[in-house]
C-alpha cells in the first residue's frame, strides 16, 4: 500500500495495514520534522510532490522490495503540505516472517525513496527565511519566506 | 512542436509559475530541452543543467526523444523522506 496524504499520518492505521499472522516481525520507520539542522533552527516544513509520478515511484518501490525480500506486507505513506515540528513526514512499515528481513527491506525502502521519489522539502527557518532543499544543487542565498 | 514542462520546488519558485511552454524541433531530445529551457528562461539555466527530466511519469535521459504531446516535467534533486 502506498499513499500521499495532506493530513496527519495515522501510524496505527499504517501498522494495521501490514499486520498479519504470517509475520513474526513488523518494522515501522517514521521520518519526523526536526528542529535543528547544522545548528540552524527550523520553524516548520512544507513538502510538495509530482503526485502522479510520486505515486508510481512509491508503488515501484513496494514491488521491488517484494521482489528482493520475502516480505508479507509493506506500507509507505508520505505527507505533503505544511508540517509542524515533530510531525511525521513519512511512514514506512514492513512485515516479514523474521526481523532481519523486515529491517533490511524497511531500510532499503526509506533510503531509496529519498533518492528517487519526486517529493521536495522546504525548510521554513525560525529567522523567517525559507529554502527548498535540493541535495547537491548550488543555490543562490536563501529566498525570502514571503516571495511565493 | 510545442511542449509543456511542469516545474516543481525551486524551479517553480525561480520561474514564478508551475508550467512553461516551449517550442522544440520535432524529434528533439531531453538534452535539447535542457538547453532550450535555459535559453528561454535564463533564471532556470543553471538548474536545468542539474535537474532530471521526466517524460510522462518516467525519468528520461538526455538521449531520449521527446514524443509529440508529451507531458514533461523538470525534476530538481529530490528531498522527500
Amino acid at each position: 500500500m502506498v499513499e500521499l496524504t495532506q493530513t496527519t499520518i495515522d501510524t496505527a492505521e499504517v501498522l494495521r495495514c501490514v499486520s498479519s499472522p504470517a509475520a513474526g516481525a513488523v518494522v515501522l520507520f517514521l521520518g519526523t520534522a526536526r528542529e535543528f539542522t547544522a545548528g540552524r533552527r527550523t520553524a516548520s516544513l512544507d513538502y510538495e510532490c509530482y503526485p502522479a509520478m510520486a505515486e508510481k515511484k512509491l508503488a515501484e518501490l513496494e514491488a521491488e522490495a517484494r521482489r528482493r525480500w520475502p516480505i508479507v506486507a509493506c506500507a509507505i505513506v508520505h505527507r505533503v503540505g505544511h508540517l509542524d515540528l515533530g510531525e511525521a513526514s513519512v511512514a514506512v512499515a514492513v512485515s516479514a516472517p523474521h526481523r532481519h528481513t523486515a529491517f533490511e527491506a524497511g531500510r532499503w525502502l526509506i533510503d531509496t525513496l529519498k533518492e528517487v521519489v519526486p517529493i521536495w522539502k522546504k525548510e521554513n527557518w525560525a529567522d523567517g527565511a525559507s529554502k527548498w532543499v535540493h541535495p547537491g544543487l548550488t543555490q543562490p542565498n536563501d529566498e525570502c519566506a514571503n516571495d511565493e | 512542436m510545442k511542449v509543456r514542462v511542469k516545474l516543481f520546488a525551486v524551479a517553480r519558485q525561480l520561474a514564478g509559475r508551475d508550467e512553461l511552454e516551449l517550442s522544440l524541433p520535432a524529434g528533439a531530445t531531453i538534452g535539447e530541452l535542457r538547453h532550450a529551457l535555459g535559453e528561454q528562461s535564463p533564471e532556470l539555466a543553471s538548474l536545468a543543467q542539474h535537474a532530471m527530466f521526466a517524460v510522462g511519469t518516467e525519468y528520461a535521459d538526455d538521449r531520449t526523444t521527446i514524443p509529440e504531446n508529451a507531458d514533461l516535467a523538470c525534476i530538481p534533486p529530490v528531498s522527500g523522506g
